[in-house]
């Protein structure tokens, strides 16, 4: 397992470097400059910036540096926040970010599960048929539309929420909710259907005829089987939330890493962009590991070599 | 074929017999099933009156969409302006149908971008030597692990310019789908027994590839397509509202949301009508692709947890 998960981050290294220099060849291709302004500077202006930045060398040259400067852990400047380096300005934006995905995140897997498993134990009843309108129509609707209508019931409507900002459980409400509406909704359906396969399994049937308490069954059988197929989405959704919530950030004014990432194409702010990528490249490679991980918490017969 | 058969058929008149049962077909029978399927043949429908509100624009709105009137702005919904009036006085109905031109047709053609780059690509390795396999392969993980919508937008800010740029756009990330599908069900189909027995003929790879793996691997192919449209659809919205997608004055449900969000207290309905047309579209080509999903495949519908 140790040494499944050695490999696994090894692997990351070369995938994180295809990303840096896709997108750093992307980013220079960008038409224009992070000096174009309404009014245009004076050329010896620019050219004392870029020779400041370092953006006058070939740009081999920049790339190398980059990377030289990235093994140090430092992602550069931005030439928008002259204030702070981008790895201070990540830093001030990732609990932001994170504090959202995982209030999301954690919303959607409790709801969902929940619903999907009262869905399947009670198989064709008013729970199991809300559930499924619930999951199918959710599953089907961005978050994004779903916080616009949001913010009309909640704040033009019922004066209840702030529409924008950041920085009390008020401000997390609307935004987390539109976040995990749809993850909520795909976790619910695939619990309900992976419970209702486990139901019909052998050794379900077998823990019945035992005698076993119903509770025993449900907790011991049926729970921890059902969960793997719902793990299993688990990662790439929360993954999804991670990056999908730039839309809502943007929505909500919500001062995250997706924000910062939009302003840094606006402003062509190179190192912006660079490090905005990199850190959500970052997040969902190891998302991803750490779902792969859980499976073999979660289920035995799963051994990584 | 037939006139050289029938000495044979003659001789033994088996066949004949067997030749009398109507024939089926996978797709009618695929067809049927769609049929039969309530919520995705009401899906369809939804899907073809946009369709044809969106081709005859010019003939059924009401109001030219571009044209300001400033002597009308913000106007609630009235008799004249079903929905209203926007910021500059233009019909909101109006911007809402041409709206679903935009929406659509990056819906549609993104797809024939997603298709001529995936399907040749994924054929080709799942067909070809392991060497272009796993070339292949790496690189659709260098593009998985890309957040797609933010690639979307660099590539959007990187060609610019007009609307077929953003179904561009769109189409250079979203292609990897279809391009690791295509590879799957072609590995898969390869060493199916008609395959061998095609081989056996002396047909040629190309020929094999052409005339039997792709029409095997196209159902899982088309539904894959389906829920790619959506996809598409969102990222459209999503970079008009952020407001690098189709150039203003184009109409644009994500650039109408934008427009309306700084006026959202005093014209709640200026966000919200495009808000649900988006919904509307992409609840209506997901259920849509449910179907066909369940009805190409019937098989998927217990082993996907598909919701009955």
């Amino acid at each position: 397992m140790l040494k499944y998960t050695i490999r696994r981050l090894l692997w990351m290294v070369p995938v994180l470097l295809a990303v840096t220099s896709v997108t750093f060849i992307l980013m220079h291709l960008v038409p224009g400059g992070p000096w174009d302004r309404e009014k245009t500077l004076p050329a010896q202006v620019v050219t004392n910036l870029n020779a400041r930045y370092g953006l006058d060398l070939p740009l081999w040259h920049q790339y190398v540096r980059y990377l030289l400067n990235l093994l140090r852990g430092d992602l550069g400047v931005s030439y928008t926040f002259q204030d702070r380096n981008v790895t201070t300005i990540l830093r001030q934006g990732l609990p932001v970010t994170a504090t959202l995905g995982i209030v999301a995140f954690g919303w959607a897997m409790v709801l969902g599960i929940s619903l999907g498993m009262a869905a399947a134990l009670r198989r064709n009843s008013a729970t199991d048929y809300f559930s499924v309108f619930f999951a199918t129509m959710f599953a089907s609707i961005p978050g994004f539309v779903l916080a616009i209508v949001l913010i009309i019931i909640f704040s033009v409507w019922l004066h209840l929420l702030p529409t924008s900002g950041w920085g009390s459980p008020k401000h997390l409400l609307m935004p987390a909710l539109a976040l995990g509406a749809l993850p909520a909704a795909l976790i619910a359906r695939i619990t309900r259907a992976s419970v209702l396969e486990v139901l019909r399994q052998d050794y379900v049937r077998t823990a019945y005829a035992k005698g076993l308490m119903d509770r025993t069954i449900f907790y011991k059988h049926v729970l921890r089987n059902a969960l793997i197929p719902v793990l299993s989405i688990a990662g790439p959704e929360l993954a999804f939330l991670v990056t999908g919530s730039f839309i809502i950030e943007q929505v909500f004014s919500v001062p995250g890493i997706g924000r910062l990432f939009v302003q840094g194409v606006f402003a062509r702010d190179y190192g912006l962009i660079m490090g905005s990528i990199l850190f959500y490249t970052l997040i969902i490679a190891l998302l991803n590991l750490v779902v792969d991980l859980a499976y073999a918490v979660v289920d035995p017969r799963i051994r990584y070599a | 074929m037939s006139s050289q058969s029938q000495p044979a058929n003659a001789a033994f008149p088996a066949p004949v017999q067997v030749a009398a049962r109507p024939a089926r077909s996978l797709w009618r029978d695929a067809f049927g099933r769609l049929l039969r399927n309530r919520l995705a043949l009401a899906s369809g429908l939804v899907i073809l009156v946009l369709s044809v509100l969106a081709l005859f624009a010019p003939l059924v709105s009401p109001h030219d969409p571009i044209k300001q009137n400033l002597f009308a702005i913000q106007r609630s919904p009235s008799w004249d302006h079903w929905l209203g009036t926007d910021f500059l006085g233009r019909d909101v109905l109006a911007r809402l149908i041409y709206g679903a031109r935009t929406s659509l047709s990056v819906g549609l053609f993104t797809q024939l971008v997603v298709l001529s780059i995936g399907l040749p690509l994924g054929a080709a390795a799942g067909y070809l030597s392991s060497r272009w396999d796993n070339a292949l392969m790496r690189f659709t993980d260098v593009m998985y692990a890309f957040p797609d919508l933010l690639l979307i937008i660099l590539l959007r800010a990187i060609l610019g310019g007009s609307i077929y740029m953003v179904f561009l756009a769109i189409g250079l990330v979203a292609w990897v789908n279809i391009a690791r599908l295509v590879r799957g069900q072609v590995l898969s189909q390869k060493s199916g027994e008609y395959v061998t027995a095609a081989r056996a003929l002396g047909a040629s790879g190309p020929y094999i590839l052409a005339r039997h793996i792709l029409p095997n691997a196209l159902g899982p192919v088309i539904v894959a397509t389906t829920f790619l449209i959506p996809r598409a659809i969102f990222a459209e919205a999503a970079l008009s509202y952020i407001g690098i997608g189709v150039k203003p004055p184009t109409p644009s449900w994500g650039s109408m949301i934008q427009d309306g969000f700084g006026v959202i207290f005093a014209a709640p309905y200026l966000v919200l009508f495009p808000a649900i047309a988006i919904a509307v579209v992409m609840m209506a080509f997901t259920f849509l692709g449910d179907g066909l999903r369940d009805a190409l495949d019937p098989r998927l519908r217990g082993a996907e947890g598909r919701f009955r």
